[in-house]
């Protein structure tokens, strides 16, 4: 009976994700949607697979951030925080303010504030990455400070994450400086060896055999994180320090190897996240997600006309790099799904993240693809008059 | 020679752009992604900022493209080099008798005194060719030497 309410899971995600693929949109909306009618109160509730599907979407979690880690190299890090940190700490203010305040109304307290701060400031690189690359626009000159902007947000995860991780713990003040410190030493020293050393950690998981080679990669990043949670730090951030470490021809590698798996285990994550909100605990937050849109769309799409005009970029490109940012999506479930799984923060908190980011994932790249020919139009009727 | 100021700015996560400003005002430039990959990119002519066309390119492809740009301007080159030198130029000669022959046999150098420095074919340089190198139909040979000589070379060459 397991096998085949799995199949049926997976063989409902593909078609879901070529609807996704077709539409031209991000398939994460659909994988949540496809969780929410399987889950409680869904059409067809699942039982007997919660067990694999719990791990299978921990497993999604962790790759989703070794996959980010590998992305970057730490000299790409370091140069992009140097460059863009004023642009990357409006976008951070400027953004998870709308999050929290918005949970502060809802009398969701101080935890729910940080967990909804996160939710509405992390834009989504990989709904951003792949919009940019199907419209050609990896050319432009506004794309490195929209690019700029998404590593200084990722770099920000691997602090909030350990104080998220930490105050859902419900871990003292103390407690939570120090799992924040050992972060932080933990990023400062990754930054350092990768910059350093960076070949000899790529040498202890590298190797020419491919089987070999993902067990290993596999065994140290489940390994890496498992410790990481062990010590408070939050296993996401483990994971995503170890991708970091990892550099060049053999980051290139894994990453090539490792695509197939984490989509497979991430829309497991998201499917799971969408299993256990209930979809009758939507409709009443419906209107608090859409005025999050709202807000969070015009803050994102300011803070980035504010980084282009900075890099003297005409009115155009600050408007494409402003739209382009708007995407939210996997980072935000993850964000949401921490928060939920703890159960130290109110329940409709998973049903408002569940509907801001299906609004978010399809608005963003719908946005971003006709940004232009709308400012096209509005340039001309003002040339006319 | 006049200097092209080439912008290399870094993509993180993607790869590099690598582009200049032409006199006309636009931009051309090539992204090279990570795993190799190449892309031709040019802007708009309204707006700087965005491209126009952004072109996916083999490497064979790329390849063929540079020759084709790049062989007159080897040529240019040459000549640049070779200018200083009194009585010595530098002529790029269509082979049109010597298809299917080697460049030994049209024993240029013994004849005129020139010497081929490359050939071109089909948009790509292939430098400092050895006596057996065989002509195809259409390829121009990069000829230095006197000027009696690269015309009696021209000659030769053309089917003489």
């Amino acid at each position: 009976m397991a096998m085949i309410q799995l199949g049926a899971v997976f063989f409902g995600l593909g078609l879901l994700g070529r609807v996704a693929r077709r539409a031209g949109i991000s398939p994460i909306p659909l994988y949540l949607i496809g969780g929410l009618a399987f889950g409680h109160g869904g059409f067809v509730p699942l039982h007997g697979i919660e067990e694999f599907t719990h791990i299978a979407s921990e497993i999604g979690v962790v790759l989703l951030l070794l996959l980010l880690g590998l992305e970057y190299s730490a000299s790409e890090l370091t140069t992009g925080l140097k460059k863009s940190w004023m642009a990357g700490v409006l976008d951070l203010v400027l953004n998870s303010a709308p999050g929290a305040i918005a949970a502060y109304l809802l009398g969701w307290g101080t935890v729910g504030a940080l967990a909804m701060a996160g939710v509405t400031y992390i834009s989504s690189s990989g709904i951003v990455a792949k919009v940019l690359g199907d419209l050609g626009r990896l050319g432009n000159r506004e794309t490195p400070v929209v690019l700029s902007v998404l590593v200084f947000e990722d770099l920000a995860m691997a602090v909030y994450l350990p104080v998220l991780t930490a105050v859902l713990a419900g871990v003292s003040f103390i407690g939570g400086l120090t799992s924040v410190g050992i972060s932080l030493l933990a990023i400062t020293v990754v930054l350092v060896v990768a910059l350093k050393y960076g070949r000899f950690i790529s040498a202890i998981v590298d190797s020419p055999d491919h089987e070999v080679f993902l067990l290993k990669l596999l065994g140290s990043a489940l390994l890496v994180a498992g410790i990481a949670s062990q010590l408070q730090v939050s296993a996401a951030v483990g994971a995503f320090l170890l991708g970091i470490a990892i550099s060049g021809s053999t980051a290139e590698n894994a990453t090539r190897l490792l695509e197939p798996l984490r989509d497979l285990f991430a829309a497991m994550f998201f499917v799971v996240f969408g299993l256990n909100t209930d979809p009758r605990s939507i409709p009443p937050v419906l209107g608090i997600a859409v005025a999050l849109a709202a807000v969070t769309t015009a803050t994102k799409v300011f803070t980035g006309w504010w980084a282009a005009k900075r890099q003297g970029i005409g009115k155009m490109g600050r408007m494409r790099a402003g739209v382009a940012l708007v995407a939210r999506g996997e980072f935000s479930i993850v964000i949401a799904g921490l928060a939920v799984a703890s159960g130290q923060v109110h329940n409709d908190l998973a049903a408002l993240a569940t509907a801001y980011v299906l609004l978010m994932a399809i608005l963003g790249p719908i946005a971003a693809k006709y940004v232009e020919p709308i400012g096209e139009f509005f340039q001309r009727r003002r040339q006319m008059a | 020679m006049i200097c092209v100021n080439v912008e290399i700015t870094p993509l993180p996560g993607i790869g590099t752009r690598q582009d200049f400003t032409i006199r006309a005002g636009r931009r051309v430039g090539v992204i090279t992604y990570r795993d190799g990959r190449f892309e031709l990119i040019l802007s708009k002519a309204t707006d700087p900022d965005s491209c126009a066309a952004s072109i996916p390119l083999s490497p064979e492809e790329a390849g063929t493209l540079a020759g084709l740009l790049g062989a007159p301007q080897l040529v240019a080159h040459l000549r640049e080099e070779t200018r200083d030198i009194a009585g010595i130029t530098t002529r790029q000669l269509p082979v049109t008798a010597f298809a299917n022959r080697t460049l030994g046999e049209t024993a240029l150098r013994t004849r005129t005194s020139v010497s081929v420095v490359a050939v071109v074919r089909a948009g790509n340089a292939h430098p400092s060719p050895g006596p057996d190198f065989l002509f195809e139909n259409g390829d121009l040979a990069v000829v230095v030497g006197t000027a009696e000589g690269l015309d009696a070379a021209a000659e030769i060459l053309h089917g003489g």
